[in-house]
């Protein structure tokens, strides 16, 4: 289980260009952060920058977790769920295909069955993922979320392609997720519909 | 662990096998090569013989490399990776998989239908064995050396135009070895190609997962 996300003082930089500095948050579990900022302001990299893709040009983030503090990016990565603004789906493969591969390779025993139903595309288990809409990818990334297991949800633009119902039904799974003692980052332009903290970034 | 691992190895043999997947495109361009040379050497059999085992296997290397270029690639372009970069896995545990999956589609079918082709170089029967053998000991370092250049390129647009650049210096010693286990066995030779084959490849597959991994954390910063 998590405890709570440290960020002190981080500073990012791709290539030579400082994207932002000296970023000091800390989020407990059963919070939500929501990461604002214009375009180009770093926030997906802020997100790579704790899934452990990145690391800190300088400053640290330490995951508390039950068994202990995590410093290290790759096994901070072991606690994430990742939705990012790509859809990570293979064309040639099912949905429910494509769902159990994902759930075996987080090492998620149990049928895919619940959350394909609770996403709400169920009736497309056996559609090749070529005929899904942007929305429905959506959909079956949020699926993905639900079947991780995972603690701490970093989300890039997690209501983009969704209708409207698709965009109540993440909030859902957001206030879900935090209420069993998750925790959830996104980065997005739109308002979360859910009680959440804010966080601005400002190019550096 | 091993059921993320079989997991993802049964997932890019299924992407492999399926339509534009890569498995039967490498054959049937193996098969195609095959054929051609004899037709444009003419129907020399001492000379096809003699050249069989140097044709079939830069055949075989140039037909594996069809397939490396979507290894990493397909995966990244559509985030794939990521989530394959955040699962129980380690990323060396993930290049293995990879790398073995790439055999078992592309490497093994080539070995399975080089006995075929080598009918029509009228190769004989030693000649042919050896060239099994040698392909079936060779082929893991092709996707192994492959596999470096597809993580070292992964995220370059037009990363299949130059990987074969980057990968072919590096194959001379399997092709070498390889293609003189054939003429050692069609001179009834003593196969010492045949143990320095298996070195190289032994050394192939057990470093390329560690650079594979160090070329896909570089490229998931990048």
């Amino acid at each position: 289980m998590i405890v709570s996300l440290t960020a002190e003082k981080l500073t990012c930089v791709r290539g030579d260009r400082p994207i932002f500095a000296d970023l000091s948050f800390q989020v407990a579990a059963g919070e939500a952060l929501v990461v604002e900022g214009a375009n180009g302001a770093g926030k997906t990299s802020l997100l790579r920058l704790i899934a452990g893709f990145l690391t800190p040009a300088s400053g640290g983030l330490v995951l508390n977790t039950d068994q202990g503090a995590i410093t290290d990016g790759e096994e901070r990565g072991r606690h994430i769920g990742w939705l990012g603004h790509h859809d990570a789906v293979k064309p040639q493969m099912d949905v429910g295909e494509q769902l159990e591969f994902f759930a075996r390779l987080y090492g998620a025993n149990g049928d895919v069955k619940p959350a394909l139903e609770r996403v709400g595309i169920a009736r497309q288990r056996e559609l090749p993922c070529r005929y899904l809409s942007a929305g429905q990818k959506k959909r079956l990334g949020l699926a993905r979320l639900l079947m991780s297991g995972r603690g701490l949800w970093l989300l890039d633009e997690p209501f983009a392609a969704l209708d409207t119902a698709g965009r109540a039904l993440a909030a859902d799974l957001m206030r879900a997720h935090c209420a069993t003692g998750g925790m959830v980052i996104a980065a997005t332009h739109d308002p979360l519909g859910l009680e959440a903290r804010s966080l601005k970034l400002e190019a550096a | 662990m091993s059921g993320p691992f079989v997991s993802l190895v049964m997932r890019d043999l299924r992407l492999a096998s399926r339509s534009g997947g890569s498995a039967a495109l490498a054959l049937a361009f193996f098969a195609l090569v095959a054929t051609l040379v004899p037709l444009g050497v003419g129907a020399n059999l001492n000379l096809l013989a003699r050249i069989a085992g140097g044709v079939l296997w830069v055949g075989a290397v140039l037909a594996a490399l069809l397939s490396l270029d979507r290894l990493y690639q397909g995966d990244f372009d559509d985030g794939s990776l990521d989530l394959i970069a955040l699962s129980p896995l380690s990323l060396e545990q993930v290049a293995l998989a990879k790398l073995l999956a790439h055999w078992f589609s592309t490497g093994l079918p080539l070995t399975l239908l080089s006995p075929l082709l080598a009918l029509l170089f009228g190769l004989p029967g030693p000649g042919t064995w050896a060239l099994f053998v040698s392909l079936l000991i060779g082929t893991p370092a092709v996707s192994a050396v492959g596999a470096i250049g597809a993580s070292l390129t992964l995220s370059l647009k037009r990363g299949g135009l130059i990987l074969p650049l980057i990968i072919l210096p590096l194959l001379a010693p399997a092709v070498i070895f390889g293609a003189g286990a054939v003429t050692a066995a069609l001179d009834h030779l003593s196969n010492g190609a045949l143990g320095l084959l298996s070195a190289f490849a032994a050394a192939a597959v057990l470093l390329s997962p560690f650079a594979a991994a160090a070329c896909v954390r570089l490229n998931l910063a990048g």
